[in-house]
């Protein structure tokens, strides 16, 4: 785990060590099992991080990879997050240090709670994350920078990749905005309204 | 682009404000809590210095950590009673009506708000619980959210969204005897993927839809989401009215033919667009259980768990995962698996008819010897109807246990859990590795028929031969 500070503010850049948990449909389940969701507080996740896949093979998950320690990066493949709303599986991932997910697809839930926590999740064809997954297997340490103006995906070695985020998403990055609560506060004469016309909330 | 759909006509109804990252601001106008995801909102609530802007558009209640047995304050679990017992403070401290238990409506989240009538079409509902697409059962746009965005409901009573697309599910002809929306809806996830729904709400529609009681829309909408769709509903009609009338949330006098009237014009047009359609035939369907490690991973329980080469060859590294983690032969045909532990209940398969269907099968027979077979109904109403007509017995005689109502081992955060390799005939909804409890346990996804069925054999088994054939009008 890295004591990087949590996301705040505008996020231009993401820069760090890479982890690859590969493998499509990787649900929050996995990502933390139910049982560490007994607590009332996000602190202690960022140990308990894909804590059974760990137990199942005690050394040799991506997670507990030496190279892996300080990493801020995580790529993944297909429909990553998938399962349970838990907000407490990308906070474990924040907390255990990633700061960015590059992968195939993401589950939309899984989606929206990372950028409720300044967490992009970019996606990349298959192709490229088959390419970035073997890079990485070929140099662990591989240093990586990702532009959320240009959203190339660079390493040290000299390899680039192109990637995506939805426009909203990355505008909201890019701003510092995309916590949304100060901003859905700011329309309250427009609720209001709602409030006053919606048909369920007024006797029909 | 879809328009004229539920969806659509409910999105622009409830859209405050498009906000500057392109999300619009969609005012939420039920929002359901409970124990788990809740805390770190308030908390967060706290820390910003805002209070809860609609605490009357706000409902809670316990269901993930209830014990099943004994449910005497305080828990025997430490950790379970400070997680209610901080519910109870923060619906204190902002006035916000908290069905407890013993309050004779606490139960899960899904099954206590339409059973109390706070679910009506046309409504947005969200639910720090990716099951929230339930509510869809009744025309409402529901959808599980995070807690973050909990956070933002109870300050905003609004949510930034996207809009999604919108894609039809018509399923022509009649299910089968003994095959029920459980079945079709692991039918559908088995046909289109756990990804399929990726960026969609479902509509259920067409005939086989439109005959289903408001229980089987429920567990149908429930599952949407396991098949990657965020929210799925079904058009309300008459059955969705003669549901909800005299609930205790529910219109009443005048009000209710005018609440009548609007929910009807809110239905999917004839002319509406749909960014997609799959069609469906209810016939072919039979009683489907899963034997892999996702929802996807389903077969009929006529059928063979599928060797590699029958499957696509992008999915075969999540079935040699499966093969491995399931210890199930590939080829082999999936009746006949046997099975440690029974579980009949969660939101998905909790409610009353869940348990009537369940109980026709147990009646009159028992439990295999060495298999734990227990009912835990979805709510205390659900507790409380079935008692009334004598399902508990039925159950008890037959050897199962008969428990208290929540969430139990469909995710075991209580003390319900599944040891070891222990493998499980289950109604709920996910067969997620370690989803019941142990890192190494083993979920059959199923209906609670089929549940019973397993139950009485020991072994997966077609619940079709145990039940005398009825003719379909008479489901
Ligand atoms: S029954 Fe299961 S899926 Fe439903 S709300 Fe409870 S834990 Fe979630």
């Amino acid at each position: 785990m890295t004591s990087t500070p949590f996301p705040m503010g505008p996020i231009q850049a993401l820069r760090g060590r890479a982890v690859v948990v590969a493998g499509d449909d990787i649900d929050t389940d996995r990502i933390i099992p139910a049982r560490f969701l007994k607590c009332i507080a996000f602190e202690g996740l960022g140990s308990q991080v894909f804590a059974d896949d760990r137990a199942e093979r005690p050394a040799s998950h991506p997670f507990d990879h030496p190279a892996a320690q300080g990493a801020s990066l995580l790529v993944v493949n297909r429909n990553f997050g998938c399962g349970s709303s838990r907000e407490h599986a990308p906070q474990a991932l924040m907390r255990w240090g990633i700061r960015a997910v590059v992968g195939e697809s993401f589950a939309e839930i899984f989606y929206g709670n990372c950028l409720a926590l300044g967490i992009p999740c970019f996606t990349a064809p298959h192709d490229g994350v088959l390419s970035l997954q073997a890079a990485l297997a070929a140099i662990p340490t591989l240093q990586l920078v990702v532009c959320l103006d240009s959203l190339r995906l660079e390493a040290a070695d000299g390899q680039s990749w192109q990637l995506e985020l939805q426009p909203g998403p990355r505008q909201m990055l890019l701003s510092g905005q995309w916590d949304a609560t100060s901003q859905l506060l700011s329309n309250g004469a427009d609720l209001d309204r709602l409030v006053g016309a919606l048909p369920y909330l007024n006797g029909f | 682009m879809s328009a004229g759909t539920l969806y659509d006509k409910v999105w622009d109804l409830h859209r405050v404000a498009e906000l500057p990252g392109g999300s619009t601001q969609l005012f939420i106008g039920l929002h359901l809590i409970h124990e788990v995801t809740s805390p770190q909102a308030f908390a967060a609530l706290n820390d910003l210095g805002l209070s809860v802007r609609h605490p009357e558009r706000t409902v809670a209640t316990v269901d993930h950590i209830v014990p099943t047995t004994s449910q005497a304050r305080p828990f025997a679990d430490p950790l379970a009673e400070q997680m209610l017992a901080t519910l109870e403070a923060n619906c204190a401290e902002h006035g916000i009506t908290l069905h407890g238990i013993g309050s004779g409506r606490q139960g899960i989240v899904h099954v206590i708000a339409p059973e109390l009538g706070l679910t009506q079409p046309g409504m947005t509902v969200a639910c720090g619980d990716s099951h929230t697409s339930t509510h869809g059962a009744f025309g409402a746009i529901a959808f599980g959210i995070g807690t973050s965005q909990v956070r933002d409901v109870l300050a905003s009573q609004s949510l930034a969204m996207g809009k999604l697309k919108v894609r039809r599910i018509w399923v022509e002809g009649q299910l089968q005897s003994g095959v029920y929306a459980k079945d079709l809806v692991l039918h559908v996830i088995r046909s289109l993927g756990v990804k399929g729904g990726v960026g969609y709400a479902y509509e259920f529609a067409g005939p086989a839809i439109e005959v289903l009681s408001m229980e089987e829309r429920m567990t149908l909408c429930n599952m949407a989401i396991e098949g990657g769709a965020r929210c799925g509903y079904v058009n309300p009609d008459q059955i969705t009215f003669d549901d909800l009338k005299g609930r205790p949330f529910a219109p009443a006098g005048a009000a209710w033919d005018r609440a009548v009237a609007w929910w009807s014009s809110l239905a999917s047009g004839p002319d509406a667009l749909y960014d997609d359609e799959v069609r469906f035939d209810a016939t072919v369907i039979a009683p489907t259980v899963t034997w892999g490690i996702t929802p996807g991973q389903g077969i009929g329980v006529d059928e063979a768990v599928p060797t590699l080469e029958q499957t696509p060859p992008d999915e075969r590294p999540l079935a040699q995962e499966a093969y491995r983690y399931m210890d199930l032969q590939p080829g082999k045909p999936i009746a006949g698996t046997p099975v440690d532990v029974c579980f009949i209940g969660s939101c998905t398969n909790g409610r009353l008819s869940d348990l009537q269907a369940a109980a026709a099968v147990a009646k009159g027979r028992r439990v295999a010897p060495g298999i734990k077979a227990f009912v835990v109904p979805g709510s205390e109403q659900v507790a409380a109807a079935a008692e009334a007509e004598g399902l508990d017995r039925v159950f008890l005689a037959a050897g199962f246990e008969w428990r208290e109502p929540g969430c139990s081992m469909c995710l075991a955060m209580n003390p319900d859990r599944l040891e070891g390799r222990q493998i499980s005939a289950s109604s709920s909804n996910r067969n997620f590795k370690g989803r019941q409890g142990s890192a190494s346990g083993r979920t059959l996804l199923m209906s609670p028929a089929m549940v019973a069925a397993a139950a009485i054999a020991g072994k997966v088994s077609d619940v079709r031969q145990l039940l005398p054939t009825v003719p379909c009008q008479q489901r």
